[in-house]
């Protein structure tokens, strides 16, 4: 059914009084026929209709005025018309429609989306808030479904998945040894000490100012690989000492003591978790201090997965022991038998000294010696004690 | 780099030094040393691998800079701004 | 924001007139300041902009141009490089394109080919903007175009404040500065301070604090943006706005920190989405937050098409709340 309605005929127009009607209803009409008479404010015009087709019905009586748009009338057009007279075939040629009365638009068209883009074979899709996330904290992708568009991961999905998961148990340190054994072989051996051999205990507190500052300018100028620790330092006095002073260097076996030919200081350790060994650095007082300390940083690393030679546990001829910068001021170690001696570190203090008649803060270490009196005694501990502060006054000689 | 990675980074060197600590449960703010029980070579190591890792020299006097990690974040991502 | 005893009240004004304070303030404040352009002074300007200038200031300083907006830009050009300084009203941005020439190749080069000898501190105010049924050859929205121009400031205010107080501080600007007033706007009623003065006109504005995602705009478009806002909050998600207010330079900041905040952006644009102000926003966003984002970006623009002369179909060719609102839930992930 097409529609014919009240024309526009100015621009300003709102509004047409129908005057006379030249059709009625089963008419026929054909394109550009004058079909009535509209009153405007110009005055009286005809007006045409487009259609082709036969009047079905009127709809706005003479003398009523109407708004541009209002129809009119109605009409069947020509396909229409031949349609009621017999059962329509599929038209052959396309019926020739009025066009069709636009909406208002109270929902425009949304836009047409792009061109969905489909994910390659084999790749994931994640947003890079999401991937940064998961890489932070060592996620697969994989496993997780995505959420966002197109399947994609997206931020929320990998939280949840972090927050699903529970937090992973504290790492047991890796180690090759087995601590238990560890703690029995010590207490043994402890116990084998304090039972057999009879300590003697010397104290001294050495004045490390100058070798505090010989190493932070010497370390000042190198790469972390080749810096040195004051430990490294103490060590190779200590190690040092030993040749003028052998009776603190060697075993007591058999009721006797043997002096050993060489060095081998033994470094006490702790090892996470709770244990304790003092694997050897063979040679020491041969070695430079830079090869000293690699040494050292060598055997700690070893230590934390307990890959330890069996010789350096065996061969050790005298013990160094150091708790460091978080220990207390002076240690007063325990021999390990078959030694006769064990050195020990305590922490660097900043004590009020007196250097050339002045009052001074001064950084000060205590050095300790517990001796087995059977092999020596106090007289030699403090020469070599002496002879330990001496070697670290002139750090660049060690 | 930026400061989730350089998290990330601190975290697993010092998961070396010290495999055993749950780094979720340690204060940002806390001293390292107490927290995780860690000595001067230790610090060493640790200064070291920062070194083999993104290629920062850190000098001595700056250590204390480092000894917490909000401190060590901090300090790294200012070291690490690109010019 | 207290206002204290001394302070007047703010005044119901229209955009239009905070437009013409804004002129007359800057024509009391320098007497350097002139207005010209085609029915600026005797008509009051086509969208009555100006209109009682002429009557305040003179023909001298309200100067009617003949119908050549090549000729009359050229003309304020030479003004301005000769130590005025010139509002040139172009009508609206689509007879804009006769002056292209005396806009990109004059106002925008003079300082640079002259080895610095030359500036030209001129402001150019434009209508632009469909939604009048002005059909395809009279609602074009070429900012963005404009944009592109090394050179020269762009500006959009889009708030009264704006449009009382981007004109004096774009007086002061020793090179050219564009300024958009889109037409949907000039009818836009709402309180305005008294004593409003001049703005800065670098930087975006958060026009909506949000956190789920970002709505980057300018001109007619945000307040339809501000109400998709609304809308969106109905449904749980709290969009944050941000007004571009200077379309050259953008300000990365701002925009850039509220991506890198929401992890998502929507930008609305009036022009044409091929080779837009959003596209280059969007890029930017690409370059500096990358890695922070949690989708893909999106952007709502006018239809590709020339635009239509009827109301339905010339509104459907251009941004809407509904459409803004649309775009929002498919970059969240939300359906319908």
């Amino acid at each position: 059914m097409a529609e014919f309605r009240m024309p526009s005929l100015g621009a300003d127009m709102e509004a047409g009084t129908l005057v006379e009607w030249m059709v009625k209803p089963s008419d026929k009409v054909k394109r550009g026929d004058i079909v009535a008479v509209v009153e405007t404010q110009k005055g009286a015009i005809e007006i045409e209709i487009f259609e082709t087709g036969v009047i079905e019905k009127i709809l706005v009586d003479i003398g009523t005025k109407v708004p541009v748009g209002t129809p009119l009338a109605t009409l069947r057009t020509k396909v229409e018309a031949e349609a009621g007279v017999k059962e329509p075939a599929a038209p052959e040629a396309p019926a020739i429609m009025p066009p069709p009365i636009p909406k208002p638009a109270e929902a425009p068209p949304i836009a047409a989306a792009l061109p969905e883009v489909s994910p390659l074979p084999g790749r994931l899709r994640a947003s890079p808030a999401a991937r940064q996330l998961a890489q932070a904290h060592g996620l697969d992708l994989t496993t997780i479904t995505g959420s966002g568009a197109g399947g994609a991961i997206v931020l929320k999905d990998v939280e949840a998945r972090l927050a699903s998961m529970p937090s992973p148990p504290p790492k047991k340190p890796v180690i090759g040894l087995d601590l238990g054994a560890m703690r029995a072989a010590i207490a043994a051996a402890m116990a084998r000490s304090k039972r057999e051999i009879p300590h003697y205990y010397l104290q001294h507190q050495v004045d490390v100012t100058g070798c505090e500052a010989w190493l932070a300018e010497r370390n000042a100028a190198r790469p972390p690989q080749s810096r040195l620790l004051l430990g490294a330092l103490a060590a190779k006095a200590v190690a040092s000492a030993l040749r003028r002073f052998p009776a603190f260097n060697g075993f007591w076996q058999n009721g006797k003591f043997e002096a050993a030919p060489a060095v081998h200081l033994g470094m006490a350790i702790a090892i996470r978790g709770g244990g304790l060994a003092a694997p050897a650095i063979h040679d020491a007082d041969r070695l430079s201090c830079d090869e000293l300390m690699a040494a050292m940083r060598d055997l700690v690393q070893r230590m934390r997965f307990g890959r330890i030679r069996s010789s350096e546990i065996a061969d050790a001829t005298i013990t160094v022991s150091s708790l460091g910068e978080r220990g207390v001021e002076a240690l007063f170690g325990i021999i390990y038998p078959p030694q006769v001696a064990i050195v020990g570190f305590g922490k660097v203090v900043t004590r009020p000294w007196v250097v050339e008649g002045i009052i001074q803060p001064r950084s000060i270490l205590t050095v300790t010696l517990s001796g087995d009196h059977r092999v020596s005694d106090g007289h030699a501990g403090a020469l070599f004690l002496v002879e330990i502060d001496r070697l670290l006054q002139e750090p660049e000689k060690l | 780099m930026n400061a989730l990675d350089i998290r990330t980074v601190l975290r697993e060197e010092l998961g070396n030094i010290a495999p055993e600590i749950d780094f979720n449960s340690v204060d940002p703010k806390a001293d390292l040393r107490e927290a995780l029980d860690i000595d001067s070579m230790d610090v060493l190591t640790f200064i070291t691998a920062i070194h083999t890792r993104i290629g920062l020299v850190i000098p001595e006097v700056d250590y204390p800079k480092l000894m917490t990690l909000d401190g060590a974040v901090t300090y790294l991502s200012a070291k690490l701004q690109p010019r | 924001m207290q206002q204290d005893q001394a302070r007047p009240a703010p005044q119901e004004t229209t955009y239009r007139e905070a437009v013409r304070a804004a002129i007359r303030d800057a024509m009391q404040r320098d007497e350097r300041v002139f207005l010209m352009g085609e029915d600026v002074g005797r008509y009051g300007g086509c969208y009555a902009v100006s209109k009682g200038l002429l009557a305040e200031f003179g023909p001298k300083r309200i100067r009617d141009t003949p119908l050549s907006e090549s000729g009359f830009t050229g003309a304020g050009i030479g003004a301005a490089m000769a130590g005025m300084r010139p509002i040139v009203e172009v009508m609206t941005v689509n007879f804009s394109l006769l002056a292209l020439d005396q806009i990109l190749n004059n106002a925008a080069s003079i300082r640079s080919m002259s080895g610095n000898q030359f500036g030209v501190p001129l402001v150019i105010r434009m209508a632009t903007g469909a939604g009048r049924q002005l059909a395809a050859q009279h609602s074009h929205s070429l900012e963005g175009w404009y944009a592109h121009i090394p050179g020269i400031k762009v500006l959009a205010p889009a708030t009264l404040e704006d449009a009382r107080g981007m004109l004096w501080t774009a007086l002061e600007d020793p090179d050219p500065v564009l300024i958009f007033e889109n037409i949907m706007l000039y009818n836009m009623s709402g309180p305005l301070a008294a004593d409003a003065g001049p703005v800065d006109i670098d930087k975006a504005a958060i026009r909506r604090a949000g956190r789920d995602i970002s709505l980057i705009t300018y001109g007619g478009s945000l307040f339809k943006t501000l109400e998709a806002a609304t809308q969106l909050a109905a449904e749980g998600v709290e969009a944050e706005v941000v007004d571009l207010r200077s379309l050259r330079p953008l300000d990365d900041e701002t925009i850039v920190a509220s991506v890198r905040k929401t992890r998502r952006a929507v930008v609305i644009d009036e022009g044409w989405r091929s080779g837009s102000l959003a596209a280059e926003i969007c890029m930017r966003l690409v370059e500096q937050a990358f890695f922070d984002l949690d989708a893909p970006l999106a952007r709502v623009c006018s239809e590709e098409v020339p635009i239509p002369y009827p109301s339905h179909l010339e509104q459907a060719a251009i941004p809407q709340a509904t459409k803004i609102v649309a775009a929002a839930k498919r970059v969240l992930g939300r359906e319908g």
